[in-house]
């Protein structure tokens, strides 16, 4: 029975071919893997597949290029906005993205962030905000909540000695170079289509020569918060939430 | 047009750059190179040629957006000194790594540390040994005049785009700073040709293009640096440079680069207005060395002098390329001094000629 309902009239969900067929090698529940398909949507909606080029950073998303369906290059930890400005100077009139995580971007790649921003380079920065190191196994990184453990604040972080978490996103917004930044998130099904319309919006502003998009998806990382992908989205809400808020940081009116 | 003009080194560096049809320059400044970001945004190049100038947050930030440029195809350079390639050998290493041409300069000055603004060779390890991690190599050419800065630029994009592989220019301070006669060569049109390899836009029927260093298999690891092995072999096949003075007759051999190789020139024609039958060989590419040449004249003088601005760094890779068969002593000074052609003469006699 089952294969007569397998008819083009009952589609209701295709993959974009923005995404390779490849299959991801995110771990189940990892907010990564629906951001890709997210962005990767945003992309093809927008027709732009042949007029992108993406560029992965150095942590969980690293294979990021097997993934997207577009021309990509995988930048050193932290240096994908210089490498994307580099791309831009001589592109000027393509697509331009990062994808690029917290330690990737607020810890490591601080410098090339806040300069790309202060330019006002005309390409997306899309930052995932898991609050902590995925790829090297559960360390700290800047955005690591006050009191959440990791590998290297095994007994919580310590604001005394190990600095507050970073609000990278209020800190480029405050620069004028930067255009639209938001912080999104793709745990429900709303939240993912709000995250896709923020990159649709921001790859249209890239069209217009507006200035640094940024948007920041806070996520999660079940492996090592060590919960099941459930657990995680609740405790991201209860703990992430509160601190890194939801929506527009800085939005044109 | 070809044209003759007295110039600074760096500012003849520059503006070979632009006439070599560089689609892009990032930099950072610091000194003795100062002058060639400072050249470059008052020609005005976008308006000149359409070339992208651009003054980056670091070091490491404009050797990233090279790595960008050079991955669409774009001919891209970067420029500093000491200190600050030390900050791109990360970048330079993801360069080779990922097989991208572009070219650097380093107009060097004498270290460690922040050092000295002074002239030095003391970055010939870093930058014939690879200089970042992993197995690599960068093309390196040493000009030892403005006219050769200028010729080598055009000669550096060439090899990079050749080899799909970093060149470095390696000068220093003296040849950075001084003023010459130069004959600039004519403006290079920009290319607008689109590599296969180069991040583009994804074309129709075609598969998205990938730049990256990272292999996660070791068996894929190991035929990366393979195939980057070959690719070396046929550079030092193809492109030693050098040049010899008075190895006909030679009794003693000179051999010395860039600025230091035209002091010990010098020394070496006052050494023969002594009696002594002494030659220069002066290495123009320092990756890929002149082994062949220094191998063939060991057979055939007494001993051998490197004469370096550095605490002897050159005088090893003549030592393997002597394969012992004669003495190779080293003279230098270092820490910003300069050798004169008297001292390079005394220590030339005191080794015993
Ligand atoms: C120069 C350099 N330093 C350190 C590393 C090791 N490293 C790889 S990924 C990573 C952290 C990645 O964390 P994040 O950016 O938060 O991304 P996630 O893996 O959580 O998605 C680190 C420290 C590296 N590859 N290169």
């Amino acid at each position: 029975m089952a294969e007569n309902l397998i008819k083009p009239e009952n589609l209701v969900y295709d993959k974009t071919k923005v995404l390779t067929d490849r299959v991801l090698h995110y771990c189940p529940g990892c907010g990564h893997s629906t951001t890709h398909r997210m962005l990767a949507e945003a992309i093809d909606e927008l027709g732009i597949q042949g007029e992108t080029i993406g560029i992965a950073p150095v942590g969980c998303s690293v294979l990021a290029y097997y993934y997207f369906d577009v021309d990509m290059t995988e930048a050193a930890h932290g240096r994908a906005p210089a490498v994307a400005t580099g791309i831009k100077r001589v592109l000027p009139d393509k697509y331009v993205f990062t994808y690029q995580g917290d330690g990737d971007l607020a810890a490591i790649g601080t410098a090339e962030t806040i300069h790309a921003c202060n330019r006002g380079e005309n390409f997306l920065i899309v930052f995932i905000n898991n609050g902590i190191y995925g790829m090297t196994g559960g360390q700290m990184a800047p955005t690591t909540l006050e009191n959440m453990k990791s590998t290297t604040s095994p007994r919580g972080r310590d604001v005394k000695t190990m600095g507050s978490p970073l609000k990278i996103s209020e800190l480029v917004a405050s620069l004028p170079g930067t255009y639209y930044v938001a912080r999104h998130s793709v745990h429900t099904p709303a939240n993912a289509r709000k995250t896709k319309r923020a990159f649709k919006k921001a790859l249209e502003y890239q069209k217009e020569k507006k200035g640094t998009c940024l948007i920041e998806v806070v996520s999660n990382c079940p492996s090592n918060w060590k919960m099941t992908p459930i657990e995680s989205n609740k405790w991201m809400e209860e703990n992430m939430f509160p601190f890194y808020s939801l929506g527009d940081i800085k939005a044109p009116k | 047009m070809k044209e003759l003009r007295l110039m600074k080194g760096n500012e003849a560096l520059a503006e070979a750059a632009i006439r070599a049809g560089a689609d892009a320059y990032f930099g950072y400044p610091i000194t003795p190179q100062s002058e060639i970001i400072e050249y470059l945004m008052a020609q005005n190049t976008e308006e000149r040629t359409g070339m992208a100038v651009l003054q980056a947050e670091s070091e490491i930030a404009a050797i990233n957006m090279v790595y960008g440029a050079a991955g669409c195809g774009k001919k891209a350079i970067t420029s500093s000194s000491s200190p600050g390639i030390s900050l791109k050998q990360e970048g330079l290493s993801y360069i080779a790594g990922a097989e991208l041409p572009c070219v650097v300069v380093n107009i060097t000055r004498g270290g460690p540390g922040l050092g000295t603004i002074q002239p030095s060779q003391s970055d010939y390890f870093q930058a014939v040994k690879g200089g970042g991690h992993g197995d690599y190599k960068l093309i390196v050419l040493a000009p030892a005049t403005v006219q050769e800065t200028v010729d080598y630029v055009k000669l550096a994009f060439d090899l990079a785009f050749k080899y799909r592989n970093p060149v470095m220019i390696l000068s220093d301070g003296i040849i950075g700073q001084m003023m010459e006669k130069v004959e600039l060569f004519e403006q290079i049109p920009r290319s607008d040709k689109e590599y296969d390899w180069a991040t583009l836009g994804k074309k129709p029927g075609k598969d998205h293009v990938i730049i990256t260093s990272l292999q996660l298999q070791p068996e894929e690891q190991e035929k990366v640096n393979l195939r980057l092995q070959e690719k070396y072999r046929e550079v030092e096949k193809n492109e030693v440079r050098y040049e010899a003075y008075n190895t006909e007759d030679a009794e003693y051999m000179f051999v010395a680069y860039g600025s230091c190789g035209r002091i010990t020139q010098k020394a070496m024609e006052m050494a023969r207005e002594k009696g002594y039958k002494a030659g220069l060989i002066r290495p123009q590419t320092l990756y890929p060395f002149p082994v062949e040449i220094i191998n063939k004249v060991a057979g055939q003088v007494k001993r051998i002098l490197t004469v370096e601005m550095n605490t002897g760094q050159m005088v090893e890779d003549v030592r393997l390329a002597v394969g012992g068969k004669i003495p190779v002593d080293y003279y230098g000074r270092f820490g910003g001094m300069i050798p004169s052609p008297d001292e390079i003469l005394n220590a030339f006699e005191q080794k015993g000629g």
